[in-house]
């Protein structure tokens, strides 16, 4: 158990920058997400935790002691790969045992370990067996005890489940985090899915070309997202972006696009404030009420595609030369390429400045 | 004319797609051509492993007969052509260039060439595969070409300069010498097989073990060795063989009899005159071949494990 804290951490090979002025806190016990796309730099942060990779600038702090000179061995920390990297020579127990075997730990005490592990993910019949014998779903929990067994002060999680079929998945995404609550375990989980982040994390930090982009709990990032950037990441279907310009008429304020004027009402205007000028509006599929008839303040488009869901449809539209995408219920009857009315209530639109794409709080 | 404008386009009508018998004949036809085929492989093959098999037929034939009729037909039974291996002195063979030394001296130091050139070869190869596999250091291009090229070169060009080498090393006549020429020029071959290997085992794996607590020399020991053990068996196995079977550089390098190998006390055998006691040259020549024949046996698991390891550069 520890806190841990990234402080301004800078990693550089050769010329490319991979992870650039990260800093992060986390509390004893929580459960961060590093969260962005391939090559942000969320891996590389976590071979730094790890010890694998030396940052080339900042510190990392375990219980306020920097351990940035620590080797690996010496940092206690349980990791679980992607590609869950078992040991192929080695029975199940031989790998869950593995750290035990290194601290030099007596047998006892190691079979009594192993077991505790094994019962924690439930795979205390097979630990005679070798990795290549197990589904992936075993093997994942193999590595988990592995991780879990030297009761480390940090976990680490590398796209855990990202080798999962879709249905193990939202298990094991239940399971790790019951097991991250009962252990008490400060972790680390890398991933791409938001919604393995939102689902699992306490605190996400969201990553983009190395930098932070925003941190703060799911809802923070899904209601208050600071960046263009993580509130189109974060959602599916995604948030629509519209590229407008402010004008006011008679004392009101009007966003104006290429082929749409929608009427701003509070609270959007307030937080306008005088502004004017190009702004970039976003609005999340399901605040937006499709209708096939005109109605006061709506925009009119044309439904490019239909997606039944099920529950739900996910309907595209074009309006102008710009795609937004919304939810629909189960009776809508849209077709398409036919003329498709939207609302959006002013107070769910969410307002950017396309010169620094950051939110206008 | 008048038919083709009547005719109607339409779906024709239903018949059935064949009849049981049909499918059952062509059935056994396919079986029947599935089973002439095999037999014809297997007729193929037979015949062109003949020329290989012969003559070690009839050297096993010969090492176990009395007179050999015109250097072709062996018959009657006897382990007299083996006294070479009880008889201390063997005296004048016909055929042989002056005395033989004893064969349990020359076994001797084929086993010491041969087990000293794969004791070399495995560490020294084990090592620097992990390490080019694993490193980016400078020039390390240059390093696997400059390799590859040694392994090209034809090692027979090299033998005045070797054979200067050595006795500057004052290593002539020595087996010792002959290890390490042999080891030097298969090293090369080896090397890219244990890269290979080790090429092979994911980066993740490694860091597992080094984040389970494991420095980088036990983590290499413990985790990734066990993982390459196919390669070391088969460079063991071809160095062993390497060491065993050379004959050119143990005939350039070792001038002394005592420190003979197998591979010219068998030379020595055959002799360079007309007249060969063939029963005693197919006796020791089956002797030779014992080891290689063992270690295929118990080794072929490991060789066949070598394309799978892959050398890509």
């Amino acid at each position: 158990m520890a806190t841990i804290v990234l402080d301004d951490l800078g990693k550089q090979f050769g010329g490319v920058r991979a992870v650039d002025h990260l800093t992060l806190e986390m509390a004893d016990g929580e459960f961060v997400a590093l969260l962005g796309p391939s090559g942000c730099g969320k891996t590389t942060t976590l071979l730094m935790l790890a010890g694998i990779y030396r940052p080339t600038r900042g510190e990392i702090r375990f219980d306020g002691v920097a351990v940035n000179d620590l080797p690996p061995q010496d940092r206690n920390i349980g990791m679980v790969f992607q590609s869950y990297a078992l040991y192929p020579h080695m029975t199940v127990f031989e790998n869950i045992s593995f750290p035990l075997r290194l601290q030099r730990r007596a047998p006892e005490e190691m079979r009594r370990r192993v077991q505790e592990a094994a019962a924690q993910v439930q795979i205390e019949g097979l630990l005679d067996r070798k990795p290549a014998q197990l589904s992936g779903g075993q093997q994942q929990r193999v590595a988990l005890a592995r991780a879990l067994v030297k009761q480390p002060a940090l976990l680490l999680l590398d796209e855990p489940l990202s080798n999962l079929d879709a249905k193990l998945r939202v298990l094991m995404r239940a399971e790790i985090k019951r097991l991250q609550r009962t252990l008490g375990i400060t972790t680390i989980l890398v991933t791409h899915d938001q919604i393995e982040a939102m689902t699992m994390a306490d605190r996400i930090a969201v990553l983009k070309d190395g930098a932070l982009e925003q941190v703060g709990t799911p809802d923070d990032l899904y209601y208050r997202p600071a960046t263009v950037f993580v509130a189109g990441f974060i959602g599916t279907p995604p948030m629509s972006f519209l590229n407008v310009n402010v004008e006011r008429s008679d004392g009101r304020l009007v966003f104006v696009g290429e082929s749409l004027r929608l009427v701003a009402a509070e609270p959007a205007a307030a937080r306008l404030g005088t502004r004017s000028g190009a702004l970039v509006l976003g609005i999340r599929p399901e605040d937006i009420r499709l209708s096939l008839v005109p109605s006061e303040g709506s925009i009119e488009g044309r439904i490019l595609d239909v997606e039944p869901m099920g529950r739900e449809f996910v309907v595209a539209v074009t309006v102008g030369r710009e795609v937004v995408v919304a939810l629909a219920g189960h009776g809508f009857a849209g077709r398409h390429d036919q003329p498709v009315w939207l609302g959006m209530p002013s107070d769910r639109l969410y307002v950017f400045d396309p010169a620094t794409d950051t939110a206008i709080t | 004319m008048a038919q083709t404008v009547t005719a109607t386009p339409g779906p024709a009508p239903w018949q059935p797609w064949r009849s049981p018998e049909e499918v059952a004949s062509l059935a056994r036809r396919a079986r029947r051509r599935d089973a002439t085929g095999r037999a014809a492989i297997y007729a193929a093959l037979g015949l062109l492993s003949l020329p290989i098999l012969i003559p070690y037929l009839w050297l096993v034939a010969a090492a176990f007969s009395q007179r050999v009729s015109y250097g072709l037909l062996p018959s009657g039974f006897t382990l007299n052509n083996w006294r070479f291996l009880w008889v201390g002195n063997l005296g004048f063979v016909t055929g042989t260039a002056g005395r033989l030394p004893n064969i349990w001296q020359v076994v001797w130091n084929s086993l010491v060439l041969a087990a000293g050139t794969t004791v070399i070869v495995v560490v020294v190869a084990t090592l620097a595969g992990y390490f080019v596999s694993r490193h980016d250091f400078r020039r390390r291009t240059a390093f696997l070409k400059g390799a590859l090229m040694l392994q090209a070169f034809p090692g027979i060009t090299l033998l005045v300069a070797l054979f200067i080498l050595l006795r500057t090393l004052n290593l002539l006549n020595s087996v010792a010498g002959v290890i390490l020429v042999i080891a030097t020029l298969h090293l090369p071959f080896a090397l890219f097989v244990m890269k290979g290997f080790f090429d092979g085992i994911p980066w993740d794996i490694e860091m597992s073990a080094l984040i389970d607590g494991a420095s980088r020399l036990r983590a290499w020991y413990t985790v990734l060795l066990p993982q390459v053990r196919n390669g070391i068996g088969a460079i063991a196995m071809f160095s062993f063989l390497w060491g065993w079977t050379d004959y050119i550089f143990v005939l350039t390098f070792i001038l002394r009899r005592s420190s003979w190998t197998m591979a010219l006390y068998l030379s020595s055998v055959i002799g360079e005159y007309r007249f060969v006691d063939y029963g005693l040259m197919a006796a020791v020549g089956v002797f030779y071949m014992i080891p290689s024949l063992l270690f295929f046996l118990f080794t072929q698991k490991h060789l066949l494990q070598i394309t799978i390891g892959g050398t890509k550069a």
